[in-house]
């Protein structure tokens, strides 16, 4: 499924919607995701998971197609750890 | 830095802000958007969302874990995990390298 599935499945159960709203909508709350992460804060959607960003300290690394060492600077990077409920629910379908 | 929590309820805020739908639906539509990813990734198992990232099921194989406590050797059944994967765009964001959308 991509963005456009999405909008096009929220508009049909909501036919009272106009697509441009819909549209706003869904851009909304992964905005407002982004947003919150830009900010350093966690995101934290029960039943679905939790959004969190996390420190990587400055290391030496390689460049792999010349072998050169290059400095790669400390960084900040997002993290998605899968909610309780929808860890469960990948499982009791795989059986 | 990290102090505050995002929750469902910011995020039916902000689009209660932004489109002018009551409290109540504004909610719903926030849970029926992740009820929708959550039935999407149990189906065909991912969901990609441009300029955010992607969402995917990987099968994981039978390995031998350890109980940290006791050392002893214990079967990890093979099972189903969910992985994101954050776009450029997003890591990007996150380290202040470009202007939102």
């Amino acid at each position: 499924m991509t963005k456009s599935d999405l909008v096009k499945r929220l508009a049909a159960a909501n036919p009272h919607l106009y697509l441009r709203d819909v549209e706003k909508i869904v851009a909304t709350v992964f905005e407002e995701i982004s947003l919150a992460l830009t900010r350093g804060d966690r995101v934290e959607l029960r039943g679905f998971g939790a959004f969190s960003v996390r420190a990587r300290d400055a290391r030496q690394g390689r460049n792999p197609r010349t072998g050169d060492e290059v400095e790669v600077p400390d960084k900040q990077v997002p993290h998605f750890k899968t909610g309780k409920e929808l860890r469960d629910r990948l499982n009791q379908e795989a059986d | 830095m990290a102090g505050l929590t995002v929750t469902r309820a910011h995020l039916a805020e902000a689009v209660y802000q932004e489109v002018g739908l009551s409290r109540t639906e504004s909610a719903q539509l926030v849970d029926f958007i992740l009820e929708e990813m959550a039935n999407s990734l149990l189906g065909d198992g991912m969901v990609k969302i441009s300029s955010f990232g992607t969402f995917m099921v990987r099968e994981k194989g039978e390995r031998v874990g350890r109980n940290p406590k006791t050392g002893e050797e214990v079967p990890i059944l093979p099972r189903r995990v969910l992985v994101f994967r954050a776009s450029q765009m997003l890591k990007d964001r996150i380290n202040g390298e470009a202007s939102p959308p």
